[in-house]
């Protein structure tokens, strides 16, 4: 019982669509999390650039780097869980009348 | 009522922990909490967890004495969420079962690697635990007027307390009610701040008069400084670059209508004589003596009349168009051998601090006419970005003995706003190439450092499935980047409203909320008092679980049972919780921010590679994680060990520091994935996951 999970976890048909989406969006986010880092040693004295409400680009970089994590952590939730609930109904016994499968699930089910 | 507010709600906490621990019977409740955990309330308490001492704490001071570097902190802890959930939250959930070490063994069953990550886990937690107690022992001393250590074996204690009885649930619902009300406390002190807007004399909303440092005036003669308004030198200090001059005055003793002592100071402030000096005064009066020294202020009795004499330190600043010499007053700590404290030459109470930091120039302005009343969130950090805003920061100068006193002087530097506003004061990023080299290491560290954390990692084997980690995970940036958001204004908040003390910069946001009203401050310490409870305990749950879990039952095969395992696992907490006090103690008065950067750093170059590697190649051989572990830990605590800040805290000059930057995780991070790819090419014939699977189905 000792080496059993704490829940146990059912298959998960998504998981590899969910990993490549996980991979490309953390590559989306280090190039721009890179691109600051860049700029404070490049070219630092851009940071102190009024952006926007006078604010200067270290402020605005600095929060953009915050929201946009927010941000795309819940574009890939919503993608992911999309493709949960796709694979799962086309895992389901088919109904009757056979009604077509949404594309994400046929394309990760190919 | 301050500290009946801060001790109902740390009784509130023990008793849910108590109450909770009754309901907590099996090793899977003990250390996953059975794994039933909500995702909305999981999230929340992700939040808890992460927002330690070192984010409410550490980030706060660092804002408050250094600007925008000390904000970095809050962008690389938040970034390394992305890593956290777009790489390791789902696949951590599939693979494991209660520890970091369960998922890095799932595919081998290796004891080599059993016994490498729980060592792992137990290094990193301890790393990670230092800069929590850290914290505890600031906490205590202004609230409760106790020294730093009491507050260190207090949270000691009760964490051990609350781990021993309770185990996983517990220290979710605490995190869980601690987290939220972090989130909401803040948000009310930045809105309070903004309100508040900026002065060049600010006097904590009429709580507390600002204190002008003056500047006085003296002739030399024959070698003789002879200042001003009846000073006279009583003791002079040199250091390399600069001399320091003890100025004493006497004050005379008048008696008000009430019965009570006064002396005026310079500018006319009154300072009455508090009980315990009256009393003295009595006793002095009584014995016909002509002079005693109390609580550090001196009394004379000449004809008849009663002085109090007063000792301020000076620094000589150079001469006026007419050659007379300009003298700056310093700010000052004196301890006594008794350990009681004089603050700018006045006895001090035992939860009082020096307290400092200002603006000079507001947007160009001074005095009253620079005076901006209420603004709003960016008028606020436009204000502070303007070049023609000037802060004034203070910096320690010199530390020496005088007169059987330890003596600490403070001086202002004057920095403009557009600098305070962007990298540059801490981390010097248009330095040298060791100096650029640290920033980046930095960086590198948080960004990698948080999806490494054993305390975080645990954390999703508390909810049921990997959907409900990958929500939770969300729930918790959302949480965790707004908090980091409001970091900022508060940071800057206290660093313009005289709040800072210089001796510790850790106290900023707590005394920043004193400034507004005690019961804030109550309610923010004892807030921030138990976000250290809250992360001491998820650490030191995952520091247990490393000793009985990982350890004894898997790497010794013991063939524990339930019962038995819990009760190793509260075994353990109760060392590592003694452990993390010892630490605690002897780290006092380092910055908790920069002390968790460096646990992010061993975490992540001990930890990440395993973990990401293990998920995303497949020749990746039991033997290449263990080497990998092994090389992540020794190189990155071996940077540490003999980096610039290290030796300072050894007493020896950084300059002699043989690694010229502070964070090694530049180096120790790639070093690990190498060593994980070299050995594991090496040893890949019969080493990988699959030739391990094959074995154990032949």
């Amino acid at each position: 019982m000792l080496h059993e999970p704490a829940a146990k976890s059912e298959h998960d048909p998504a998981a590899s669509y969910k990993t490549r989406l996980g991979v490309w969006m953390f590559m989306v986010y280090s190039v721009v999390y890179a691109g600051f880092v860049a700029i404070n040693l490049m070219k630092p004295a851009l940071m102190e650039k009024r952006v926007i409400f006078g604010l200067n680009l270290a402020v605005v970089y600095g929060f953009f780097l915050i929201i946009a994590a927010l941000l795309m952590a819940l574009v890939y939730n919503r993608f992911c869980t999309r493709q949960e609930t796709a694979l799962k109904i086309s895992s389901e016994p088919r109904p009757p009348s056979h009604e077509p499968l949404p594309s994400a699930a046929s394309k990760e089910t190919r | 009522m301050a500290i009946t507010l801060f001790i109902l709600f740390v009784a509130f906490v023990l008793g849910l922990s108590i109450y909770l621990g009754r309901q907590t019977k099996s090793a899977s409740g003990y250390f996953a909490a059975g794994g039933t955990v909500p995702w909305e309330v999981n999230g929340i308490a992700f939040a808890g967890d992460y927002l330690s001492a070192a984010s409410f704490l550490g980030i706060c001071g660092m804002i408050a004495t250094v600007g925008y570097d000390g904000f970095l902190y809050s962008i690389g802890y938040l970034a390394g969420w992305v890593v956290a959930l777009f790489i390791v939250a789902e696949p951590m959930k599939r693979l494991g079962k209660y520890t970091f070490t369960d998922a890095v063994d799932s595919k081998y069953n290796s004891r080599g690697i059993q016994l490498a990550a729980a060592i792992s886990t137990l290094i990193v937690s301890i790393f990670y635990l230092i800069p929590q107690m850290v914290g505890a022992g600031v906490l205590v001393t202004p609230l409760l007027g106790l020294p730093h250590a009491v507050g260190v074996i207090m949270v000691g204690a009760i964490v051990i307390f609350i781990v021993a009885t309770a185990g996983m649930k517990s220290t979710t619902w605490v995190q869980f009610i601690k987290g939220a009300l972090l989130i909401v406390c803040s948000f009310a002190l930045v809105v309070m701040v903004c309100i508040r807007g900026f002065s060049t004399t600010p006097d904590q909303s009429g709580n507390n008069e600002f204190y002008q440092y003056k500047t006085l005036k003296a002739t030399e003669r024959d070698g003789k400084l002879i200042p001003d308004d009846d000073h006279y030198v009583t003791a002079v200090e040199e250091s390399k670059s600069a001399t320091y001059y003890k100025l004493d005055k006497e004050r005379k003793l008048g008696r008000n209508a009430d019965g009570t002592w006064s002396y005026t100071m310079l500018r006319g402030r009154v300072v009455p004589l508090d009980g315990f000096e009256t009393r003295l005064l009595t006793f002095m009066l009584d014995k016909n003596l002509e002079s005693d020294e109390i609580n550090g202020l001196r009394f004379i009795k000449r004809n008849g009349d009663l002085f109090a004499v007063t000792s301020f330190w000076w620094k000589r600043e150079g001469n006026d168009a007419e050659g007379r010499v300009i003298l700056k007053e310093m700010a000052s700590v004196t301890v006594r051998a008794d350990g009681t404290r004089m603050i700018n030459g006045l006895p001090a109470q035992p939860n009082q601090q020096l307290q400092v930091g200002s603006l000079t120039k507001i947007a160009g302005k001074e005095g009253k006419e620079a005076e901006t009343g209420a603004v709003g969130p960016f008028k606020f950090l436009a204000i502070l970005s303007d070049p023609e805003t000037k802060v004034q920061r203070w910096k320690q100068e010199m530390s020496f003995t005088s007169g059987g006193y330890s003596v600490t002087l403070f001086g202002p530097t004057i920095t403009d706003g557009n600098r305070i506003m962007r990298p540059g004061l801490k981390y010097k990023v248009e330095g040298t190439w060791f100096e650029r080299l640290d920033f980046i290491s930095l960086m590198l560290a948080l960004f990698l450092g948080t999806a490494a954390l054993p305390h975080i990692l645990i954390r999703y084997y508390t909810v049921p499935s990997p959907a409900a980690a990958r929500k939770s995970t969300i729930l918790a940036i959302a949480a965790i980047g707004f908090f980091y958001i409001l970091t900022l204004y508060m940071g800057l908040g206290a660093m313009i409203n005289s709040v800072i003390d210089p001796t510790d910069n850790n106290m900023s946001g707590p005394l920043l909320a004193r400034s507004f009203n005690p019961i804030l401050f109550a309610i923010i310490s004892a807030i921030a008092f138990a976000t250290v409870l809250g992360t001491v305990s998820g650490l030191i749950v995952a520091a247990s679980g490393a000793v009985a879990h990982d350890l004894l039952d898997r790497f010794y095969a013991l063939q524990l049972n339930d019962r038995q395992k819990v009760v190793i696992g509260k075994a353990a907490a109760f060392t590592v919780g003694l452990v993390a006090i010892i630490l605690g103690i002897v780290f006092k008065g380092m910055n908790v921010s920069f002390l968790v950067g460096l646990a992010f750093a061993v975490a992540a170059s001990a930890n990440l590679p395993a973990i990401v590697m293990l998920l995303f190649w497949k020749r990746t051989t039991a033997k290449g994680i263990v080497a990998s572990i092994i090389v992540g830990i020794l190189s990155a605590v071996g940077l540490i060990l003999f980096s610039p800040e290290m030796y300072v805290q050894y007493g020896l000059s950084p300059k002699q520091a043989p690694v010229p930057f502070n964070n090694p995780g530049i180096i120790s991070i790639p070093l690990s994935f190498i060593t994980l790819v070299v050995v594991s090419l090496v040893t890949s014939k019969d080493g990988t996951a699959e030739a391990q699977a094959r074995k154990t189905s032949t």
